[in-house]
């Protein structure tokens, strides 16, 4: 059945410490903008969800007015940089346990300026209970909302709004979480909810979904039986028992009933053949683990087989558990992963969700939310604000504990635009932007962490030095440099914290707590800057590419797009040399970049390509800003356009490390098109499309695009995807299948990176690729 | 579970009819030469399960050995078989099917004995009838189910009753015992044996009673005896049965029913543990699932939770108590039905939930918890069984393939 093991309970702390001091300003975030509130009160958790707005520090660039102003003046920017307040929405999820809920309650009421909010939602089993307390606290009026409802349109949500959201558990493998990529279309799949009892429901679409079974042995039992067979209260505790008790004296085995035959025989004597088989002896004692064990196989075989033969009956291979009994538990995830391996025979896999436990709450929540359709946005997954999965886990985070009793938080923020994959992958369902596991590949996992941790310094000094106007500046950074320190740290001990952990995951988690300190985009007047010294210098590198011949050229713009992406504040080897040496040059950089033959080099290949028909419409997804985009991108579009191809150049929503910007993008070529009439006559056709990414990342997820391009490179038939940086094309999409021709082009400004590839600092990938026909 | 084979007498009809039937009907290709076959056709249709090294799972999808393997020495054991074929069994005739839990035997008393027999019946034959056929109760544990004793039939020529005999699997070596010391081993007789114990206690037949099993496949057995067991009715009634609105105390009743065209049908084997087959006919069936949630699992929760000694006791408290106090309802949780997926307010939302709440355990009676327990076990015996069905339910087609591919 659906409920969550409500109403008696036994369950939580009756002698836990209700006043115990939270800090409750560290989980109710953003309360004094919250706006909808939702709460899924389940056996021993609360779940309480709500909607807020962010006022977030961003900074807007801006043309000069033209009229009459000197650009070629040395020490004037090209753009001027204003910092602005935005309001971005975000939704907040925290969980707690039923003991604190007076305490919670009290804090919002006592923080909650908001006055429209009339409603709560509420859902799960504890919703009848706690109504009149939520109601006279609040004095909010309780909507209750449907379970299994409620839990369903949770999990579409998380299915689809969040990367690496479903995971395989395997025990013994290291580690034991097996992330799944989001399949682009999440449905049909089988939702088995462990609450009491079982409800086994089939999805069909986002409304449609059917109650297909159940089964009254689930969590409910686990733990009454439990307590009556153990005298032990507390579903924690009786799980602890289980993971340190052996069966085998319980369970009557196949052994037991072919005698050492079994393995003549060919039959697995460890097979139970009946649960609890060996207690129908009056006057035997057994203890309390292994009785515990032994109720846990049971139980878990159970739904496991019963979960397999729906999935057979209903010819779903992908099936979903949730539910208290699983909830975080490892012990849990293993017998019913195990269960379901052995009844299915591989066929089925057993997929849990990080997010199982607020389900309910985030499907409550969005029931409320209807009005505001928060499904026709994209939403992403705040790493800054979100507690890693088993966060308060008592094996894996002793002290974490400790410091936050067993809270848990979840913040998705509401994306600007919808996104979408880009039409052009191979097999959206297979496509994986990461190219290394960081989660698998420990020595990987080892030098990036190590690599981050020693660049922080760096990022802590270029975000004070980005805002020399602030007083709090140095304060800010030092809360970011703290937070992100922590994150790394949880990540040491648990990189399956936030899904499989990549070096862009890495990266992504760096933006969000710079925005978190509002060091919106630290790099902005470097920026600024080098799109400066860039611009001047672009009439000059554009004479002298005119100069040489057909095939000389086509190397020199090359070269150019690798030399510009040498200039990277994101890799520390640059970072290091632009700190030191400002004057480094364009043409210094040319020299610094490996000898032909490269690392990766099918430069051949496209040379001949190009000695064939111009291509249709190319998709260039840009990296730095100044001279990486200046004089290596655009000359590089230049040549495209003179060929007669279209080209759509995609730039970053948001700012991360050096990266161009969209807005930046637009007056860059702007002002190249006031020198060059092939940009100026190609952007004012339509021939040169400035689209932006959807993303604030330095690396590049191609199932998550912005709609809008999505359709513009479906619209224009792109056949060439041209694909630029260490972040985009190497550390992603390196290994990335596309439909059409596509060009992954990189400078390694990473030694140990470099050598692991089997080159040097500066190495050069060129990696052209046609599809297989 | 492999330990389906296992009875505990829950299911009290045509089930402990282990009669080595082949003696009834004797086999186109003798006994090993179709099982041959029928093994074959069974491998191919339950592949074994992988199963990791953790000690855990139920034993599904168990493959039997070659079934009607033999102990001893190869030429002993068939002369045995050549013996079996060429004449009539010599008295006594026995079938044993030994279970994790319990014990099954089965005995004819032959009724036709001439003057003649008689007088030249050995002491030990004539003891060991006298003493099975007089008693219903043997040492402390043995009891014969009189109330099961199927009468005046004829088997393989002979007129007689058959004899339903259980003891716990405990007191295996107490029956060995009791076999040496009446001389079993002196009657030359084939002891047939099935079920787990059949290999488990193999050694000790030998050593210490000095007698050879013919061991045999518990499944296919169990088929034979159940056909077997149907053919020849419950003394004139029907031996199949089942329950007619079933829901309903009132109007509930049990009827029998004709297994005269019974296939394709699935056979759900409660023991200790439980097996489900699919039976496409006599000889073509396959092992479909288990689950050890079944007879052991009932009396073993009951004996904790109760302090129960015997099955039987079990099965009474269970019979008297109110399993609702024990279990959560559905409206325990919603207050009535839950129209949202269409549940009953009576129906079980989680078994054993309320024992969560400490005032609620403290206010529950041994027998509502052994009610709750039975109802646990058979609620879910039956929902995968109902599972089973349906995911079988092409198996009618699938038994016609099985069909075809037999013909040569």
């Amino acid at each position: 059945m659906a409920e969550c093991g409500a109403s008696g309970s036994g369950s939580s702390g009756d002698s836990l410490d209700k006043s115990i001091t939270l800090p409750p300003d560290e989980i109710f975030r953003n309360l004094e903008n919250a706006k909808r509130f939702a709460i899924d009160i389940g056996g021993s958790l609360t779940k309480l969800a709500y909607y807020s707005t962010v006022q977030h520090k961003v900074a807007r660039v801006r043309s000069f007015e033209s009229s009459g102003r000197d650009t070629e003046q040395d020490h004037e920017p090209p753009y001027e940089i204003s910092v602005q307040e935005e309001v971005t929405a975000r939704l907040h999820f925290v969980k707690f346990e039923n003991t604190y809920i007076e305490a919670c309650l009290d804090f919002i009421k006592d923080h909650l300026v908001n006055t429209e909010t009339k409603v709560i939602q509420a859902t799960g089993g504890g919703a009848y209970k706690f109504k009149d307390l939520i109601e006279e606290k609040l004095r909010l009026k309780v909507d209750k909302e449907d379970v299994m409802t409620c839990l369903i349109k949770g999990c579409n949500f998380v299915l689809r709004n969040i990367p690496h959201e479903a995971f395989a558990y395997q025990k013994d493998s290291d580690p034991e979480f097996r992330f799944q990529t989001n399949h682009p279309d999440i449905f049909p799949y089988l939702l088995v909810n462990i609450g009491s009892g079982v409800s086994i429901v089939k999805v069909e679409t986002e409304d449609r979904f059917e109650w297909v079974g159940g089964s009254s042995i689930g969590g409910g039992t686990f733990w009454g039986l439990g307590a009556l067979l153990t005298k032990t209260k507390k579903f924690d505790e009786l799980l602890h028992l289980a993971s340190k008790g052996q069966h085998t004296s319980v369970d009557m085995l196949v052994q037991d009933v072919y005698g050492g035959a079994h393995q003549t025989l060919g039959l697995s004597g460890d097979l139970i053949a009946s649960s609890f088989g060996k207690s129908a002896a009056a006057d035997k004692e057994f203890s309390k683990e292994d009785m515990a064990k032994s109720l846990l196989h049971m139980i878990s075989n159970d739904i496991g087989q019963l979960a397999c033969l729906y999935a057979k009956l209903h010819c779903l291979d992908r099936v979903y558990f949730g539910g208290f009994f699983i909830r975080g538990h490892p012990v849990t995830m293993r017998t019913i992963t195990y269960s379901i391996n052995f009844f299915s025979k591989g066929e089925v896999q057993a997929l849990f969700l990080r997010h199982e436990g607020y389900l309910g709450a985030i499907g409550a929540f969005l029931k409320g939310a209807e009005q505001d359709n928060p499904n026709q946005y994209s939403w992403g997954e705040n790493y800054a604000g979100s507690s890693g999965l088993m966060s308060s886990s008592p094996e894996l985070c002793p002290t974490q504990r400790v410091r936050s009793g067993t809270f848990d938080l979840l913040e998705m923020d509401r994306l600007e635009r919808p996104l979408a994959n880009l039409p052009l992958l191979l097999d959206p369902s297979s496509y994986v932007p990461d190219t290394v596991d960081l989660t698998d590949d420990a020595l990987a996992r080892k030098y990036w962490l190590t690599c981050f941790e020693e660049a922080l310094d760096g990022v802590v000094k270029r975000a004070v030095a980005s805002q020399p106007g602030s007083v709090d500046a140095a304060e800010r950074a030092e809360k970011f440099r703290q937070k992100y320190w922590r994150k790394l740290q949880t990540l040491r001990h648990q990189p399956f914290a936030y899904g499989t952990l990549t070096v862009r995951s890495l990266l992504d988690t760096r933006e969000h707590c710079l925005n978190e300190f509002n060091f919106p985009d630290p790099y902005s007047k470097v920026k600024q800057k080098e799109n400066g010294v860039a611009l001047k210098c672009f009439p000059r590198v554009i004479r002298c590419l005119d100069a040489l011949g057909w095939e000389e050229r086509q190397l020199a713009l090359v070269k150019g797009l690798l030399a510009g992406n040498v200039f990277d504040w994101g890799a520390k080897a640059v970072s290091d040399v632009l700190e030191s040496d400002p004057q480094f040059g364009f043409e210094e950089a040319k020299s610094k970049l490996q000898e032909r033959p490269w690392l990766v080099d099918s430069y051949g290949k496209w040379l001949q390509r190009l000695k064939g028909p111009p291509h249709k419409c190319a998709l260039i997804f840009a990296d730095n800003s100044g001279i990486d985009v200046i004089l290596g991108v655009f000359p590089f579009v230049r040549e495209l356009l003179s060929r007669g191809t279209e080209v759509i150049l995609a730039c970053n929503s948001g700012p991360a490390l050096n990266d161009v910007t969209y807005c930046e993008s637009l007056i860059v070529a702007e002002r190249i098109a006031a020198m060059d009439p092939v940009v100026h006559s190609a952007l004012k056709e339509e021939r040169l499309l400035l689209m932006q990414t959807g993303s604030s990342s330095p690396c590049l997820d191609l199932s998550r695009l912005d709609k809008g391009l999505a359709v513009l490179v479906r619209e224009r038939g792109a056949d060439l995807v041209v694909i630029e940086g260490m972040g985009r094309a190497v550390h992603t999409n390196y290994y990335a299948a596309l439909r059409c021709e596509s060009l992954k082009l990189a400078v390694i400004k990473n030694s140990w990176l470099a050598e692991r590839l089997g080159g040097r600092l500066f190495s050069v990938i060129f990696k052209y690729e046609v599809p297989a026909e | 579970m492999g330990a389906g084979r296992l009875g505990v007498p829950m299911e009290r009809h045509g089930r402990a009819a282990d009669t080595y039937a082949s003696a009834g009907e004797p086999a186109p290709e003798g006994p090993d030469g179709r099982r041959r076959e029928l093994l074959r056709r069974r491998a191919s249709s339950a592949s074994e399960p992988p199963v990791g090294s953790s000690a855990s799972a139920s034993a599904e999808g168990i493959r039997r050995n070659r079934p009607g393997s033999y102990s001893g020495a190869p030429s002993a054991s068939r002369q045995r078989v050549e013996s079996l074929r060429k004449k009539r069994q010599l008295f006594p005739w026995f079938g044993l099917d030994i279970g994790g839990t319990l014990v099954k035997l089965v005995y004819f008393e032959p009724k036709d004995i001439t003057a003649e027999e008689e007088e030249e019946e050995v002491e030990s034959l004539k003891s060991i009838r006298k003493y099975l056929t007089s008693n219903v109760a043997y040492g402390s544990t043995g009891i014969r189910d009189v109330h099961l004793e199927l009468k005046d039939l004829t088997l393989c020529g002979r007129k007689g009753n058959l004899h339903f005999i259980r003891f716990p699997t405990h007191d295996m070596p107490a029956f060995i015992q009791m076999g040496r010391d009446k001389n079993f081993s002196s009657l030359h007789t084939v002891f047939c044996a099935t079920g787990g114990g059949a290999y488990k206690f193999e050694q000790d037949f030998l050593t210490i009673g000095d007698l050879q099993l013919c061991k045999l496949d518990e499944l296919d057995c169990l088929i034979k005896g159940i056909l077997y067991i149907d053919s020849v009715g419950f003394n004139g009634r029907s031996q199949c049965y089942y329950f007619e609105n079933p829901a309903d105390a009132e109007k509930c009743q049990k009827l029998p029913f004709d297994l005269k065209n019974p296939y394709p049908l699935l056979l759900v084997n409660i023991g200790s543990g439980v097996s489900i087959l699919a039976v496409y006919s006599k000889d073509n069936y396959k092992r479909v699932t288990g689950t050890s949630l079944g007879g052991g699992t009932f009396f073993g929760l009951c004996c904790l939770l109760t302090g129960c000694s015997t099955f039987e006791e079990a099965l009474e408290m269970a019979s008297r108590g109110d399993s609702t106090k024990v279990d959560k309802l559905v409206r325990d949780i919603y207050g009535g039905d839950y129209e949202r997926f269409g549940l009953p307010g009576w129906a079980v939302a989680s078994s054993f939930g309320n024992m969560i709440s400490k005032e609620k355990r403290e206010a529950v009676s041994k027998e509502d918890l052994a009610r709750a327990t039975l109802i646990t076990i058979t609620n879910n015996i039956g929902s995968i069984a109902r599972m089973c069905a349906l995911n079988e339910g092409y198996f009618g087609a699938v038994g016609a393939l099985l069909e075809l591919l037999k013909i040569p």
